[in-house]
């Protein structure tokens, strides 16, 4: 059984006036099906309102699909006695670093988390410090959070929910407002929890370079799942891709150039390095 | 203070011959300090001086806190330097005496997420704001106004409703439009894109491509390597509030090395020439979009097995 189990789930809203007259009906998840194993990582791309976050916001148990239904490790979500477990499964981190921190010093933010479950003090902190390593901010457990950068306050966000052994993090677009170096920072974070502590990562952003290392990508449009499968797949359909309002990484868009010319490079490049070995082995070259 | 100015020009050499009838903005030996002999004394800003063109699209990047938005916020007044001195069309913004008013609506700032400032209960109506701020008439006002919004192809069916109805970039659009409202000479817009997908960031800058081909001097304060080098036609670095390089995209992102150091890349494309170039491929390092880096790359197809 996987940790994320959706079966045909839908979201609907209503928008009504004063009165309470319906004034729009809006479908936000449209019949959404898929299925995340324990230990993978998962992308989730799509446009502004393509429904990623309201499928965010459902794993987390803040939304609750209006048909379907959703599981998360084995439990599901629609039962009210079930959320505060989901909760503590399914961590989630925002866009914005600066709302998700409430401590005066690091290591207590980050022992919020466990201590609110009732956590015994002392392994408080241990997972604390052990959080703090996974992250690679163990050294600036003492600071203050507002004088850290964006992408620093970022990964004591995201040690916070670790402290909390969860199965599972979502992250909801957690590079929008780093700058390019805090966004690496935060990727790497998400890909040693994942590798290392074998955390389920379901990472929502805009940015196609930061997808291209997870086990699969969703695509999303209109509430529904558009396109799927290994970033090589999906960064092969440049057509519908483009049609989907998405940008190629920029190593595969300059190798649609080069093909589109002529050079015989294969499908699915998708960083550069990749593109310079494979360049290389046309002109009759190892590196 | 004043002879302190003109002691500055005279050192500055170059600048001597600026002060009249010269457009754009000159920055001579700017310093800005928080918190001035406390211990939290911090430098954001140290000696910059800059020249800015009437019509340039320049590209301000830097890792945070290296005092861009800070610089930014010098360029109309919202914060006053320590030390140095600001030319705006020839004339110095902290002698007594300028309009400081006047200068806040020639230098629009457009701060980051500006949709969080939109307040009105329609779209015509937030955008009518600044000109009517300005003191322009009922009339002039709403010209003004559908003028800005035509120029950030806002559907016309939207303008009188809420603002809140709108997607996120349509949202940004028009909280641009309040600020093109103000007809400002020179705009400066601090992470317009920042939380907009692929599609919606394209269409911001080519929206403010459009308004700098119009006459708009833009600065463009950016975390996006990428989407500096295919629309400025200059860049400049910030680091530890200086200004650590000044030139074109090709000019700035050939070091990727120092760029790296200081938090910074190069966009991906140019990344791929210069390792290609290190496998002794013949070709130019100093590429920094796509179109050109297939051009490059192209050039020497036969070696790629291209015919």
């Amino acid at each position: 059984m996987g940790i994320i189990e959706a079966n045909h789930i839908s979201y609907e809203y209503t928008r009504r006036d004063d009165e309470g007259t319906v004034l729009e009906i809006t479908r936000a998840l449209d019949d959404v099906s898929l299925d995340v194993h324990q230990g993978e990582f998962i992308s989730i791309l799509g446009g502004n309102g393509s429904g990623k976050s309201t499928f965010a916001k459902h794993i987390n148990a803040i939304l609750f699909p209006t048909e379907g239904t959703l599981f998360v490790d084995g439990k599901n979500t629609a039962e009210p006695e079930n959320t505060w477990n989901i909760r503590q499964e399914a961590g989630m981190i925002f866009q914005n670093p600066d709302n998700q921190i409430i401590g005066n010093v690091v290591e207590e933010d980050v022992g919020f988390g466990p201590e609110n479950m009732g956590v015994p003090t002392e392994e408080i902190w241990e997972r604390v410090y052990e959080a703090l390593k996974t992250v690679g901010m163990y050294e600036y457990r003492k600071h203050s959070p507002n004088k850290l950068s964006g992408g620093q306050k970022q990964r004591v966000a995201i040690a916070g929910v670790v402290a909390m052994h969860p199965k599972c993090i979502i992250m909801d677009e957690p590079t929008a407002m780093l700058d390019p170096m805090g966004r690496k920072e935060v990727i790497r974070a998400a890909r040693a929890l994942n590798d290392v502590e074998k955390v389920t990562i379901i990472l929502i952003t805009h940015y196609m370079e930061e997808v291209i290392y997870s086990d699969r990508v969703f695509v999303m449009d209109q509430g529904r799942i558009a396109l799927s499968g290994t970033p090589k797949e999906v960064f092969s359909r440049v057509k519908e891709l483009e049609e989907l309002r998405l940008t190629l990484p920029q190593a595969t868009l300059l190798a649609e150039e080069l093909k589109k010319a002529g050079l015989k490079l294969p499908a699915g490049i998708l960083s550069e390095d990749e593109l310079v070995r494979e360049l290389c082995a046309l002109a009759g070259r190892r590196i | 203070m004043s002879w302190c100015g003109s002691f500055a020009l005279w050192r500055g050499g170059e600048y001597k011959d600026n002060r009249d009838g010269q457009m754009g903005i000159i920055i001579n030996h700017l310093s800005y300090v928080y918190g001035a002999n406390t211990s939290y004394e911090i430098r954001a800003l140290d000696d910059i001086s800059l020249k800015i063109e009437d019509g340039e699209f320049i590209g301000l990047i830097g890792h945070t806190g290296s005092g861009k938005s800070t610089l930014a916020q010098h360029l109309n007044g919202l914060l006053k330097a320590t030390e140095g001195e600001l030319f705006f069309n020839g004339e110095n913004i902290y002698e007594k005496g300028f309009d400081m008013r006047a200068l806040r609506f020639k230098v629009g700032l457009v701060f980051q997420y500006p949709e969080h400032q939109l307040f009105e209960e329609t779209v015509f109506k937030d955008v009518c704001f600044g000109p009517k701020n300005k003191g322009l008439g009922k009339k002039e006002t709403d010209l003004t106004a559908f003028d800005a919004l035509q120029k950030v192809h806002l559907p016309e069916k939207y303008y009188f409703s809420s603002p809140f109805e709108l997607s996120g970039g349509q949202k940004r659009c028009v909280a641009i439009a309040g600020v093109l409202a103000m007809k400002p000479e020179v705009l400066v817009l601090d992470e317009p894109t920042a939380g907009l997908d692929p599609q919606g960031r394209k269409e911001i800058l080519t929206l403010i491509r459009e308004l700098n081909h119009a006459g708009t001097t833009v600065i463009l304060i950016s975390h996006s390597m990428e989407d500096v080098a295919d629309f400025v036609g200059r860049i400049v670095v910030m680091n530890h509030g200086r200004v650590l390089m000044d030139g074109t995209p090709g000019e700035v992102f050939r070091r990727s090395e120092e760029l790296e150091e200081v938090g910074l890349s190069a966009p991906r494309v140019t990344r791929v020439m210069k390792k290609l170039k290190e496998q002794g491929f013949p070709l130019r390092e100093d590429v920094t979009t796509t179109e050109e880096a297939a051009r490059e790359i192209l050039k020497v197809r036969q070696l790629f097995g291209g015919v």
